[in-house]
């Protein structure tokens, strides 16, 4: 997309008309009933009345959003601080080539290609203190562990699933990023003298920046977007602990059917996302000109 | 290279891989445990090897139809979801056009929005079309997050292909339908192969979607997995053996795709 001397041809649309009503089909028309749903008040199908702003002003003041969304932001922020520092050692670690490097890449692969909601049956299995394997560890060494019991233990817990299940995307990716680095540069900073530490932050972090940023804003997203493990794993408790925006969303949605109040608060955060794609967007974009006009130096 | 700090970066990595394996491996292990032993005793090999939980699955039909309903609906849409991708992708990787760049980054909004957003409106909607509970619907509201990851791929991997190629192809008078179908379409196989298999995963692993609109005749077997507490308890190594089977297919196709799994997990982007 970042090639500026392609040909003009608005005919070009039409080659695009079956993904734009695809999607319309089942991005527009959805949103449209939520803007639809988010300013009435549906007492029954037949009896609306529109309400305005309402709910929204209601969602905005309900304090256990305030608390989901501070989970969630924190979650986040937690899955950043550990899977990114993780998954650049490990790409750094990997083994470059050969059969060993394949051998490695499949095993890391491996926990991002497992249904999500399996990724949960295996950590409620592998961390429960009566048959499971890291339950049972931690109960012997002399901990009162717990993940169904004590909120602290449950969100560690969800959030050492995260890492398991997604700190290889991380790894992969920086892997893929490192592989691109010529090997003339590694020469150059050894006949320079060049410590390790110097070759990491001068030449390697660099070639990384591009897959590294892709790395952060897909980990933080769809970090931002989890429902699935936390709900098969803990169900969002103990109490509230492990509650984050889109359970919370479901919860009102599906199992108390507060259309109006669930509809507003659908549009809040698609919003958040909304922004936050557009800095992503444009964020990449930035770097792959400006990638090519480096190339174009060199 | 320093062989101490070789053996430091070794040992790390292994390290990682055993954190990473343990839990899959325990999955398996129990899966070939009866549940008395499961609950009983505490072993890293089955003492009473049984293949009875898999039985019980492949010959339950609450259990397999789970698996042929996933199947259905996700090879559903990842055809859908390529066969429209293609041409889209072309058009960006080629061209200029009014609106490019905004209709792209739309596709994006699309793949990052949190699928429970839309829950509520494919509910009603689906609820007034008459098509809940049917394998269309789960592959009609998975296109949300598929169709974008298709395009961004296959735009990826089109933009490798130098235009010369296409230039030629036309003064020699190829029409563009049998340039796309003849020359364009092996040239790009790889692309294809790693934009419907990142498809068929992320349609796959989706449970929210697939619990909400299926109840009974297309219920896929991540719902079934999440209702396994009977009367006597959770039925612990069914639902380990049903999970193992449910890793089998990535596990396999993995292999294939192993060098194109950054690219495609980076949305063409690498």
């Amino acid at each position: 997309m970042s090639a500026a001397n392609k040909p003009v041809n608005q005919k070009a649309w039409f080659l695009i008309l079956p993904v734009i009503l695809c999607v319309a089909f089942s991005a527009i028309l959805p949103l449209m009933t939520v803007v639809n749903y988010s300013v009435q008040d549906i007492i029954s199908p037949e009896r609306r009345v529109f309400v305005g702003t309402e709910w929204f002003a209601a969602v905005m003041r309900d304090p256990e959003l305030h608390e989901a969304l501070l989970r969630q932001l924190g979650f986040s922020l937690a899955v950043l601080a550990v899977e990114l520092p993780l998954g650049i050692m490990l790409a750094l670690a990997m083994p470059a080539q050969g059969w060993k490097s394949s051998a490695v890449l499949v095993m890391m692969a491996l926990s991002l290609l497992i249904p999500w909601n399996v990724v949960g049956t295996i950590w409620q299995i592998y961390a429960r203190a009566d048959i499971g394997l890291l339950g049972a560890a931690l109960d012997y060494i002399g901990l009162d562990y717990s993940y169904t019991g004590n909120s602290s233990h449950a969100w560690i817990t969800v959030l050492v699933m995260d890492v398991w299940h997604w700190t290889p995307l991380v790894a992969l990716l920086c892997f893929a990023g490192l592989r691109s680095i010529p090997d003339a540069y590694y020469q150059a900073a050894r006949i320079d003298g060049a410590s390790k530490f110097a070759v990491f932050r001068y030449i390697q972090l660099p070639k990384m920046r591009g897959v590294l940023m892709i790395a952060v804003l897909l980990r933080f997203m769809d970090s931002f977007m989890i429902y699935t493990e936390p709900f098969v794993l803990t169900g969002g408790g103990p109490g509230n602990a492990t509650t984050f925006l889109s359970q919370y969303l479901t919860q009102k949605a599906v199992g108390q059917f507060d259309l109006g109040p669930a509809a507003a608060f659908s549009l809040i955060y698609f919003l958040i996302i909304l922004l936050l794609c557009f800095i992503l967007y444009n964020w990449m974009q930035r770097v792959g000109t400006a990638d090519k006009q480096g190339a174009g130096h060199e | 290279m320093n062989e101490k700090r070789f053996q430091k970066r070794t040992l790390f990595l292994i390290t990682y891989l055993v954190f990473a394996i343990l839990p899959i491996y325990w999955m398996v292990n129990m899966s070939f445990k009866t549940n008395e032993e499961i609950l009983s005793s505490f072993s890293f090999f089955p003492q009473h090897f049984t293949l009875a939980n898999y039985a019980t699955i492949f010959t339950d039909p609450s259990w397999y139809s789970g698996y042929i309903n996933s199947l259905i609906y996700v090879a559903i849409n990842t055809v859908i979801s390529v066969t429209v991708a293609l041409p889209a992708a072309y058009a960006f990787s080629r061209y200029q056009f009014l609106g490019d760049k905004h209709v792209f980054f739309w596709l994006l909004t699309n793949r990052m929005t949190p699928p429970a957003v839309f829950l509520l409106p494919f509910f009603q909607l689906y609820t007034t079309v008459g098509l809940m509970d049917t394998h269309i619907a789960v592959a009609l509201a998975h296109l949300l997050f598929n169709v974008p990851l298709a395009v961004w791929i296959l735009e990826g991997f089109m933009s490798g292909i130098p235009r010369e190629i296409d230039e030629t192809a036309y003064i020699d008078g190829y029409s563009f339908p049998r340039f796309f179908l003849t020359i364009f379409l092996p040239l790009i196989k790889a692309g294809v192969g790693v934009a419907a298999f990142f498809c068929f995963m992320f349609s796959w692993v989706e449970l929210l979607l697939a619990r909400t609109l299926t109840s009974v005749n297309a219920k896929p077997i991540v719902a079934t997995m999440t209702r396994t507490v009977s009367a006597a308890g959770m039925d612990w190594a069914t639902l380990a053996a049903a999970g193992v089977l449910t890793i089998v297919p990535g596990a396999i196709v993995i292999w294939f795709v192993r060098h194109y799994i950054a690219k495609g997990f980076a949305m063409g982007r690498v």
